[in-house]
C-alpha cells in the first residue's frame, strides 16, 4: 500500500489560559492519502480548525503543540524549524480560509499578492511569476484574468476573491491542500461553483485536499473519507458512504438526523439535547456522555478509545465493546 | 378563505446613492422593488434567497425599523404605513421580532431578567411582581430555568441567547414574530433545538411566523409557504411542498440543486449558475435573472415578466410560464 502524504498521530494542542491548560486538540490521528479528499467535520469548539493550524504550525500563544507526531513524506514537521517550515507552507501545504475578505490585503492590487507567493516559493523571476498567476486565476474559472490582475480585493465579490484565494493556494502547487470551512461564508450558488472547481482541481492535479467543515452536505459531496470531531477528539472515522450509511457513534447519528433535508421534509428534526460542551469542561468519561441517550455508568467513568465498528470503521464509544449493545444503534436508525 | 392577518402590497424600498462633494444623488439601490404578499392566520411563511436580494430589508419594513418608498402593509386589514409613532409602537405590540446574531441582539450589561421585561415596562403591563412572574414563565416556555433570569448574556452559549431571544419577542403576546435568520448562527445540533421550539410555540399560542433564511432545507421544514427573492422581487411563491417538488422559476429551480445533500449516493443533475448575483443598484432590464439564467429567451432582456398564478395557489415571475397561457 502506498504510504500517505500525511500522517498526523496523537497530536495534542493545548491553550494555556488563566482558566488553565485546555486541550483543544486531544490526542488525534488521521492521515491523508495522495488524491483523496479527507472531510474533518465538527460543530464549533471541537477542533477542527485548531488541527489544521497544528498542521500549519500557526498555533499562537496561549496555544501551543504539546505532543504527537505530524509526518509529511515521512517527515516530522514538528521538528523542523520556523524558517525549514516557511519553505513547506505554500509549498507543500496549500491552505485557504474562511473569510475571502479578510485573507486578503486590502492595499495590494490581487497580482502583486499571487505573484508574491510564487516568486518567493518557486524562486522565479516576476514575468513568469505573473504568466504563471494568470494560468491559475483561468484555471479557476476568472474571467478577465489579465485585468484582475490590477485590480485591488475590493473590487470583487465574495464568490470572486474565494477563487483568488484558491488560485493562490493552487498556484504553488502544493500536495496538500487545506481549507478551513471554504464556502461557508458564500451563498448556495456561489459554494456550488467553488465546491465543483475543488473537485475538478482535485481530479486535474491529484492534490489531496483536507476539507474543514461543520456542514454535512458538503462532505458528503466532497470526500472520500471523514473524520467525525468533538470537544477536541476524534469520535468517529471511516469512509463517507459508510459513515452516512450507518453511522456508529450516537453523536454522529445524532449530526445526521439533526439537518434538515430539502429532499423531504422530517415530521419533527432529530435534535441532540445540551450544549456544545466548552474544551477541557469535561474532564472524566466520554465527552459526549452527557448528551447521549445510551449512555451508561461506565460512559460517565471511563474515556473511551477509538474503537472498530466494523467494516473499517472506528468509533469513539463504548457501546462497540461488545455486540449486544451495539444492536442498540443499529435500532435507532432503523 | 384563509384570514390574512398580514397583507403587502407593492412594497418598496429604494435607497439612494449620494455622489460628488454635493451629496447629489447620483442613482438608487433598487434593495426591494415591488414585493407582494400575504401571511394567513397561524402559518409560517419563508422567505429565502441569497445575500442581497432584500429579505431582510422586507421583514425590517414590515416592522417599521425602515421606511419604505412606497407600497402597503395591511395588518388585520389597517395600513400599518399611515400609523403615527405613538399608534406604531402600540402595534409592535403585536409584531415582534427575532434577530439573527444572538451575540449582538442582548444588551450585555443587562441580566436575562431586565431583556425579557424591557418589552412589558414598555407596553406598560403588569406591576413589577406580575412582570418578574411572567418573566420566570416565560423562560420556562422557551427552555431555560428560572434561576437562569439573575444571568447575563455572556453566560450563556449561542442556542441559549437565542431562546432569551424568543423569550423577548413573546413577552407582550405577539401575533406575528418575524424571525430573521434565527438559526444561521447556531451549530446544527443547536439548531435543530431551536426550530423545534419555535413549531412548539407556534402550536401552543398560535403564531403567526415571517420565517427570513437562507438556507432552503431549514426552510422547508419550518414553512408552510415559501416565497423566493432575487435581486429585490419575489420571483416564486408557493406551498412549501409544491415549490420544492416542483419548482417552476428557473432560479428557484438552479438555487435548489446548488444545495449540497448529505447523502453521498444522491445522484443529482446540477444547474450551476455562472457569475454573480448582479447589483441592485444597476439591475439588469427585463427579468432580472437574465443574465444567470440557463433558459433565457430574446424577451427576458427586455420586458419584465408579470409576477402570476401559473397554478392553484403557485405563483411565479417568468416568461417561460407566460406562453401557456396565450
Amino acid at each position: 500500500m502506498e504510504q500517505p502524504v500525511l500522517n498526523v498521530s496523537g497530536l495534542e494542542t493545548h491553550f494555556f489560559t488563566d482558566d488553565g491548560e485546555i486541550p483543544a486538540v486531544d490526542s488525534v490521528d488521521f492521515h491523508v492519502n495522495k488524491g483523496e479528499v479527507l472531510g474533518i467535520v465538527g460543530e464549533s469548539g471541537s477542533g477542527k480548525s485548531v488541527t489544521s493550524l497544528s498542521i500549519m504550525q500557526l498555533i499562537s500563544a496561549p496555544g501551543k503543540v504539546v505532543g504527537g507526531e505530524i509526518s509529511y513524506k515521512g517527515e516530522n514537521l514538528l521538528l523542523k524549524s520556523e524558517k525549514q517550515m516557511r519553505k513547506i507552507r505554500g509549498n507543500e501545504i496549500g491552505m485557504i480560509f474562511q473569510e475571502p475578505m479578510t485573507s486578503l490585503n486590502p492595499v495590494f492590487k490581487i497580482g502583486n499578492q499571487l505573484v508574491e507567493g510564487i516568486r518567493i516559493h518557486k524562486k522565479w523571476n516576476k514575468k513568469d511569476s505573473w504568466a504563471h498567476a494568470i494560468k491559475f486565476l483561468k484555471l479557476v474559472g476568472l474571467p478577465r484574468a489579465e485585468e484582475l490582475m490590477n485590480e485591488y480585493p475590493h473590487q470583487l465579490s465574495g464568490g470572486m476573491r474565494q477563487r483568488v484565494m484558491i488560485a493562490m493556494a493552487m498556484a504553488c502547487e502544493p500536495d496538500v491542500l487545506i481549507a478551513d470551512e471554504p464556502t461557508t461564508a458564500l451563498d448556495v450558488t456561489i459554494q456550488a461553483q467553488i465546491l465543483e472547481l475543488m473537485k475538478r482541481l482535485n481530479n486535474e492535479t491529484n492534490t489531496s485536499i483536507i476539507m474543514i467543515t461543520h456542514d454535512l452536505g458538503v462532505v458528503a459531496e466532497m470526500c472520500d473519507r471523514i473524520v467525525v470531531m468533538y470537544s477536541g477528539k476524534i469520535v468517529e472515522q471511516g469512509t463517507t458512504k459508510e459513515i452516512f450509511e450507518s453511522p456508529k457513534h450516537p453523536y454522529t447519528i445524532g449530526l445526521i438526523e439533526s439537518v434538515p433535508d430539502v429532499r423531504s421534509r422530517k415530521e419533527r428534526l432529530y435534535s441532540i439535547p445540551g450544549n456544545v460542551p466548552k474544551p477541557g469542561s469535561i474532564k472524566t468519561g466520554c465527552h459526549f456522555a452527557p448528551r447521549c441517550k445510551f449512555a451508561f455508568d461506565k460512559c460517565f467513568e471511563e474515556t473511551p478509545e477509538l474503537m472498530d465498528a466494523g467494516q473499517g470503521q472506528l468509533a469513539r464509544c463504548w457501546l462497540h465493546e461488545d455486540k449486544e449493545k451495539a444492536a442498540l444503534l443499529e435500532k435507532v436508525e432503523s | 378563505m384563509q384570514e390574512a392577518l398580514l397583507e403587502v402590497k407593492q412594497l418598496k424600498k429604494h435607497f439612494p446613492i449620494e455622489g460628488g462633494v454635493l451629496k447629489q444623488q447620483v442613482g438608487t439601490v433598487k434593495a426591494v422593488d415591488g414585493v407582494s404578499f400575504k401571511l394567513h392566520k397561524g402559518e409560517t411563511f419563508g422567505l429565502v434567497g441569497e445575500s442581497g436580494c432584500g429579505k431582510s430589508t422586507t421583514g425590517r419594513m414590515l416592522m417599521r425599523l425602515l421606511e419604505p418608498s412606497e407600497g402597503e402593509v395591511l395588518f388585520n386589514g389597517e395600513n400599518i404605513l399611515s400609523l403615527n409613532k405613538s399608534k406604531m409602537r402600540q402595534l409592535r405590540k403585536d409584531i415582534q421580532m427575532v434577530f439573527q446574531d444572538p451575540f449582538a441582539s442582548l444588551n450585555p450589561r443587562h441580566t436575562v431578567e431586565k431583556i425579557i421585561e424591557e418589552p412589558l415596562i414598555v407596553h406598560g403591563l403588569g406591576n413589577k411582581s406580575e412582570r418578574k412572574k411572567r418573566v420566570k414563565e416565560l423562560l420556562d416556555i422557551v427552555g431555560l430555568s428560572p434561576y437562569h433570569a439573575r444571568r447575563y448574556p455572556h453566560q450563556f452559549s449561542g442556542g441559549q441567547r437565542q431562546r432569551i431571544g424568543i423569550a423577548r419577542a413573546l413577552a407582550v403576546n405577539p401575533k406575528l414574530i418575524i424571525a430573521d435568520e434565527p438559526v444561521s448562527a447556531l451549530d446544527v445540533s443547536i439548531q435543530a433545538q431551536v426550530l423545534n421550539l419555535l413549531e412548539d410555540l407556534q402550536k401552543e399560542l398560535g403564531l403567526t411566523y415571517l420565517f427570513i433564511a437562507h438556507d432552503l432545507g431549514v426552510v422547508r421544514h419550518i414553512s408552510d409557504r415559501v416565497g423566493v427573492m432575487y435581486l429585490g422581487r419575489v420571483v416564486e411563491m408557493a406551498d412549501s411542498e409544491k415549490l420544492y417538488l416542483e419548482p417552476k422559476h428557473p432560479y428557484t429551480q438552479a438555487l435548489l440543486s446548488a444545495v449540497p445533500v448529505p447523502d453521498p449516493e444522491y445522484g443529482k443533475d446540477r444547474v450551476i449558475l455562472s457569475g454573480d448575483v448582479p447589483s441592485p443598484a444597476k439591475p439588469p432590464s427585463g427579468c432580472p435573472f437574465h443574465t444567470r439564467c440557463p433558459k433565457a429567451m430574446d424577451v427576458c432582456s427586455s420586458v419584465v415578466p408579470e409576477f402570476r398564478e401559473v397554478e392553484q395557489g403557485h405563483y411565479t415571475a417568468c416568461h417561460l410560464y407566460e406562453e401557456d397561457q396565450v
